[in-house]
């Protein structure tokens, strides 16, 4: 069996539309990747977990949670390479429209922001790690994942 | 019950659904004390953003509060702005967005059924395990799953976050030779939906549960228009669903939990199914009879056949649709906004969507009011849950029915970032003990 890009597959605050595609690129790459990837963390796929010795970590989503952001860095650590995938880990947006809030608007949803662990301002990924590729899009480019895809196939050499 | 010690079960980051949610059940004396579905999902606050924005593109907006049905909040939110505004669609407008709704519907469930369940039949945890031992088997699911996604494409323009549908019209109509073509894929695919329906009838599990199924009702088991219905046998019209709705304040989640009429209850396929099967694709009742004849019943797994039984009604009725289609191109002309109150009510893939809202003169909207099904189902999961706890706590360890409580959580086909949309909920002080019931709105 020849080498397999170890991979996690990680959503933060969104809608998850980025991982709904993938699921339906599998459609047409299901069992290429299947010789080509190993799912270290992809909760869409499985419930085994491995946070550790990741190649390329996909991340979906924005950082809104004060938890999100140790999850965030710990990823980062154990990951030779990042790629945030969807407008919301990209730029924050939609996820962080609530940074644009007025004043009665934010008073209105303080009680979560405190009770849930909010953190002030929902922010993309890098603003608190380094990203090595973006995939932008509402939702991704599927494109520009098959790129940057081959390419971390190309770089890890699978 | 004796002997039986004191559990508790955390399940964290419950798997193959959508979103992210955890689990805490509390056993006491063998009789379980508390459950609680925590659901995780940072709040995005759509309910409050698209306050003051023109409500002509809000619905592509409101697309982005989830991924994987995301073609039913587009649609239940331009059917409430065009109640708002008295906007008409034309019958080939009311056909596509038939036909966007079949495919939302194969897509959806195909991705519940073949990626989320099917390791749970096969006793793996992933479906990647499957590829060699059931590569034949996979081979046809995707090619299902496929079929859906195709038809939104040519229909929608995408499946996820379609472009094409808007408030009184499609920007662009599918071309004649696509439907032609996506004919034959739907044909082909059928045959293998047809498998698929056996295959989760005979591996069914069964958790049984007298519950109460609200479903929209009509002649064709369309997803939209109808009346909603009740499994006691009454109907309400859709403009008087705040009546009849209450919403139950779940203080350890960040969504909020539904009654109908002060009892728990359930939305979905199962509920569609226990509600309307008369009124399936003739051809699906043909070819499915054995399986629909199990219907109407309370084991919530059978969600899942009821689901892979939609999947082949809205195969022929999307077929139906396609068949000697004429699609003739109709420019589409942004319509004149007034000020309203308006409501959309769709059957969405996990059950009844609804859309409430208020536009002003300026066609800007005052506010927005939103029914999840996951947050309906909330109550009965939580209560199914108790219930399967306390069945199994003298024959399994505590692994086996974690296992079985995820399976369970499963069939529901629970969607986690559409569940924290609400429009909010005051808490006085500190949380209550136990969920406090007060009215909508």
């Amino acid at each position: 069996m020849g080498k397999k890009l170890k991979v996690a597959w990680v959503t933060f605050a969104c809608c998850e539309d980025s991982s709904i595609l993938f699921v339906e690129l599998l459609n047409d790459h299901f069992f290429e990747w299947n010789e080509k990837i190993e799912f270290r963390v992809c909760r869409m796929l499985k419930k085994a977990a491995l946070f550790e010795d990741i190649d390329v970590a996909f991340i979906e989503g924005a950082i809104a949670l004060k938890e999100d952001e140790e999850k965030l860095r710990h990823l980062r650590e154990v990951s030779k390479k990042v790629v945030a995938v969807g407008s919301c880990a990209c730029t924050g947006m939609p996820s962080a429209q609530r940074n644009y809030f007025d004043e009665k608007t934010k008073g209105e949803i303080e009680m979560v922001i405190n009770r849930f662990g909010h953190m002030e301002k929902v922010v993309p990924l890098k603003s608190l790690v380094k990203v090595d590729y973006e995939v932008p899009g509402c939702p991704m480019d599927e494109k520009v994942f098959l790129e940057v895809l081959q390419k971390c196939f190309s770089e890890f050499g699978v | 019950m004796h002997d039986v010690p004191d559990i508790d079960i955390n399940i964290n980051n419950l798997s193959k659904i959508e979103g992210h949610a955890n689990l805490e059940v509390n056993v006491r004396r063998g009789k379980v004390d508390a459950v609680k579905l925590k659901i995780s999902e940072a709040k995005r606050f759509f309910t409050q953003s698209v306050r003051g924005k023109p409500a002509l593109s809000v619905p592509q907006l409101v697309s982005r509060i989830c991924g994987t049905c995301s073609i039913a909040h587009l649609t239940c939110c331009i059917e409430a702005v065009e109640d708002a505004m008295g906007i008409k669609p034309s019958e080939q407008t009311v056909e596509l967005r038939h036909l966007t709704m079949d495919a939302l519907m194969i897509r959806d469930h195909a991705m519940h059924l073949y990626i989320f369940c099917l390791p749970d039949i096969f006793g793996v945890d992933s479906v990647l395990e499957l590829a060699k031992k059931e590569r034949g088997l996979l081979e046809d699911a995707l090619l299902v799953k496929k079929a859906g996604n195709e038809l939104g494409k040519l229909v929608a323009g995408r499946s996820v976050h379609a472009p094409f549908p808007a408030v009184g019209g499609f920007t662009k109509v599918p071309s004649n030779e696509g439907a032609k073509e996506l004919l034959h894929e739907l044909e082909h695919a059928r045959e293998h939906a047809i498998g698929f329906v056996d295959l989760f009838h005979d591996n069914m599990q069964e958790f049984e549960r007298e519950t109460h199924f609200i479903a929209l009702k009509n002649e064709k088991y369309d997803f939209l228009g109808g009346e909603i219905c009740s499994s006691e046998g009454y109907c309400i019209t859709r403009g008087n669903f705040r009546n009849h709705l209450t919403s139950v304040v779940m203080p350890y989640s960040q969504s909020t939990g539904f009654e109908f009429a002060g009892k728990e209850y359930m939305v979905g396929a199962l509920a569609r199914m226990n509600l309307n099967k008369e009124a399936l694709h003739p051809n699906t009742k043909r070819d499915c009879a054995g399986c629909i004849g199990l219907f109407p019943s309370h084991n919530v797994m059978m969600n899942n056949l009821a689901q892979a039984i939609e999947i082949v009604h809205c195969m022929d009725r999307a077929m139906d649709r396609l068949e000697g289609a004429e699609f003739k191109p109709e420019k589409y002309t942004v319509p004149p906004v007034k000020a309203g109150k308006g409501i959309g009510v769709i059957e969405a893939p996990r059950g009844t969507l609804y859309y409430d809202l208020e536009t002003d003169e300026k066609g800007l909207i005052k506010y927005i009011n939103l029914v999840i099904p996951t947050a309906q189902n909330h109550v009965n999961i939580e209560r199914d849950i108790a219930v399967l706890v306390e069945r199994e706590l003298e024959q399994m360890d505590k692994d086996e029915i974690s296992m079985e409580i995820e399976k369970l959580i499963r069939a529901y086909d629970p969607c986690m970032s559409c569940a924290t949309h609400f429009l909010k909920v005051k808490w006085k002080g500190e949380a209550p003990a136990r969920p406090s019931r007060k009215r909508k709105r």
